[in-house]
């Protein structure tokens, strides 16, 4: 801020406080002439009237302490326009010592487990455990903190990976993110028609009781599928293409769900991590996250 | 010396309208209130109703219990006092007319546009420019009405609640204005004129004031009657009113970056906002003193009168919350305290306890005096109301300052290794069982009132006369 502004903001405080002084003074003290404690020299409505009692000691105590404490604060801590504060306290600085202090434990926490392989972490108790609070914190929100998953969210604990579930796979999804797109097919599909006959044959891949003229002739549509999902809809783990014949549905099953994904597409969203937590916290969570699909590891 | 009477009556119509709405206008408010705690604890409440989605009705609770109830409380008790004290009937008839009808505009037109989703996007400044108008309009009309009255006084001195009233009326027209200027886009769209820290400022610096001057300054205009008049005993210390009110309206102006602490606001406005939030605590003290030091002698009452009751009550109420409150300005404990319901039970401590007890005693006290009565209809009911209130008041506190600071150390608590120890969703789960305890201290409270609807109903009724009453004459001595 400016000198001027500065000299503006000292003045204001320095008059405000030094009037409570002043106030306080001036009015504490009697004067010849002023009426007794007790006396009632003004009435209002009749019977409203007030005595002049002097003000207790211990409040007028407590009124100048307060006093001399800010005058203390204000010189110790910034606050009268530029000063800076006889402390040099700013509270950037107050941050960055706190988050240096974190970091520096953060670091000597996860060093260890740099170099270690996702299977051996998925083993070791005192990683699984550093992996439960950073998922519990990062990951939950999306996921549960039970790992369950959500409509859109895909459930972390199944044998079921979109994106494959090898230990490199997992690190990298947490690592990097993942971005799946499923585009809006309606007019590709042909219509109306066309997605009724589709929804029909891509529920009876995963064995749901469907129309079986009507699977049959959405059977030849579903090669606008096959590009991703496979000629068999078992999916692509490299395109992110969920397997179609299981029974296990990112965005449901019915058939009103399976039309808004064909009609509408679906975009999906797992952001990058690396940045954020670091290698060390990635690879450790990734760790706790693939053990929750490997029950035999699980402590 | 008492001098001749005066061929000049009270305006009590305007007074009356004023108090029947602060009834009305508080069951709603605090029904809302009641509902919105409930959707706390059960989340899915009302899902998929978007006018009935907590984001609107909670502006809508506060902007209920503030400015309807809170404003019809503070425009009717001052609009009877002024007269009282100044013995002459308000300045304009049919200014005070239009003050009522265009609050209860302004009141109706944010009961609607609220759950309609239109906001400013300002904390209890809510309501869109075409609002902020109106209540520009009425605000300066009240102003008129009353400084009108004053300048017609017949006494010479200015009684002390008329200090209060008057700072509470200027600072908030003031505050209004500043806070609300904005740029409009449409209707029921504008954007602030600030920008960014400034514009938080801004917003603070009316939202404290909103706080210091409509909660704690117009009150204790309230206060400065009715404790005096029913307690019948005199103002405690002349020399204490002048220091704690000059104090308080000069040092609350300062207090409002202590809502903004540790936030991009500059260090020194920080520590400004804390250092005179500090300061703040005796002149907000010195009222408390002078209320409760004017029972000394007529502490007996206290056991038969629930009037008095409500009132010595509202202002420890006020003691707790404005001790409370400079210490939360505190950076150490505000860095545990802000964010968390601890704020919340502190706001209901100054809201429940100190605001709504205040204008509830001197409702009590006012209503009979305007219907031409000696009492309410029932006292065991006004007793009644007090035990519901103020055990629902302790509920309501109690559970927020536990839940609150459970959750500020839950969020800071961080394991040996530098990780979080817990997740937010877990400190979700954990305050669940404070917030229906807290539902269950705002039902309390509910009851209460429509114990008082039913009162006053019944007093309204038992009236002898509705006619206004005679100016007194003014006593030079006694």
């Amino acid at each position: 801020m400016s000198n001027g502004w500065s000299w503006y903001v000292i003045a204001l405080v320095v008059l405000n406080l030094a009037g409570c002084v002043w106030l306080l003074w001036w009015t504490g003290k009697r004067r010849p002439g002023d009426p007794a404690p007790e006396d009632t020299s003004h009435y209002w409505d009749g019977d409203l009237t007030e005595y002049n009692k002097p003000m207790p000691r211990w409040w007028l105590g407590l009124f100048y302490l307060s006093i001399v404490f800010s005058v203390g604060y204000l010189v110790y801590y910034p606050g009268l326009g530029n000063w800076v504060g006889s402390s040099g306290w700013t509270s950037p600085r107050e941050h960055n010592v706190d988050k240096a202090q974190n970091d520096t434990r953060i670091a000597a926490t996860f060093a260890p487990y740099a170099q270690v392989s996702l299977p051996e972490l998925a083993r070791d108790p005192a990683a699984l455990r550093l992996g439960q609070a950073i998922f519990a914190n990062q990951c939950a929100a999306c996921h549960g903190a039970d790992a369950r998953g959500a409509r859109g969210f895909p459930d972390l604990t199944d044998a079921i990976w979109h994106w494959g579930g090898k230990p490199e796979d997992v690190l990298a999804s947490v690592a990097d993110g993942r971005q799946a797109m499923m585009p809006a097919l309606a007019s590709a599909l042909g219509g109306e028609q066309g997605i009724a006959e589709t929804i029909a044959y891509v529920q009876s891949l995963s064995g749901q009781k469907v129309d079986a003229a009507l699977a049959a002739a959405g059977a030849p549509r579903f090669a606008v599928c096959a590009a991703c999902h496979g000629a068999d809809g078992k999916g692509n783990a490299l395109l992110g293409a969920p397997d179609l014949s299981d029974t296990y549905w990112l965005y449901g099953g019915d058939t009103a769900s399976i039309r808004e994904t064909l009609e509408k597409g679906r975009s999906g969203q797992m952001p990058a991590h690396a940045q954020a937590l670091g290698a060390a916290r990635a690879r450790v969570v990734a760790a706790w996250v693939y053990s929750r699909s490997q029950p035999q590891a699980q402590p | 010396m008492i001098n001749p009477p005066v061929d000049e009556r009270y305006n009590d119509g305007v007074v009356r309208q004023f108090a029947l709405m602060t009834v009305v206008w508080g069951i709603v408010g605090m029904a809302v209130g009641v509902l919105i705690a409930a959707q706390l604890y059960w989340p899915t409440l009302f899902e998929g109703i978007a006018w009935l989605s907590y984001g609107r009705l909670r502006p809508l609770h506060t902007n209920a219990v503030i400015f309807a109830f809170g404003g019809c409380a503070l425009m009717g008790t001052s609009l009877y006092v002024v007269q009282r004290t100044c013995h002459v009937r308000l300045f304009s008839d049919r200014l005070a007319s239009f003050v009522f009808w265009g609050w209860q505009a302004v009141i109706v037109s944010a009961a609607v546009t609220l759950p309609l989703g239109f906001t400013q996007g300002k904390e209890y400044a809510e309501l869109e420019w075409p609002i902020d108008i109106l209540i520009t309009l009425v605000w300066l009309s009240y102003a008129a009405v009353f400084f009108g009255t004053l300048l017609r006084r017949r006494v010479a001195h200015i009684y002390v609640a008329n200090w209060f009233y008057a700072s509470f009326i200027v600072a908030v027209a003031l505050l209004h204005v500043v806070n609300n200027l904005a740029l409009p886009v449409g209707w029921f769209k504008s954007y602030s004129v600030y920008t960014g820290a400034v514009d938080a400022m801004a917003q603070w610096w009316y939202g404290h004031n909103a706080v210091g001057f409509f909660l704690t300054a117009g009150f204790l205009g309230m206060m400065y009657y009715f404790v005096p008049k029913q307690a019948g005993r005199p103002v405690y210390s002349y020399r204490l009113s002048i220091v704690h009110f000059w104090a308080l309206i000069a040092i609350y102006m300062w207090a409002g970056p202590h809502h903004l602490q540790y936030t991009a606001l500059p260090d020194w406005a920080q520590s400004l906002g804390m250092v005179f939030s500090l300061v703040l605590l005796a002149p907000s003290w010195g009222g408390a003193i002078n209320g409760v030091m004017t029972l000394s002698g007529v502490w007996h009452k206290l056991r038969t009168d629930p009037i008095i009751k409500f009132l010595v009550v509202a202002l420890s109420f006020y003691m707790i919350a404005t001790f409370e409150g400079p210490m939360m300005s505190i950076k150490t404990v505000n860095s545990l305290s802000h964010y968390t319901d601890w704020t919340v039970g502190h706001v209901h401590a100054g809201a429940l306890g100190w605001v709504a007890m205040i204008s509830l005693g001197s409702l009590y006290a006012m209503w009979p005096r305007l219907l031409g009565l000696k009492q309410m209809w029932s006292e065991r009911l006004i007793d009644a109301h007090f035990w519901l209130h103020t055990l629902g008041v302790v509920f309501y506190i109690a559970s927020m300052w536990i839940a609150g600071v459970m959750q500020g150390l839950m969020w800071r608590a961080t394991n040996a290794d530098g990780t979080l120890s817990y997740s937010f969703v877990e400190s979700l789960a954990a305050t669940y069982p404070y917030y229906l305890i807290r539902l269950f201290g705002g039902l309390l409270v509910l009851a209460g009132m429509g114990l008082m609807a039913w009162n006053v109903w019944q007093t309204w009724r038992s009236a002898r006369t509705t006619e206004d009453p005679a100016v007194l004459p003014v006593a030079t001595a006694h």
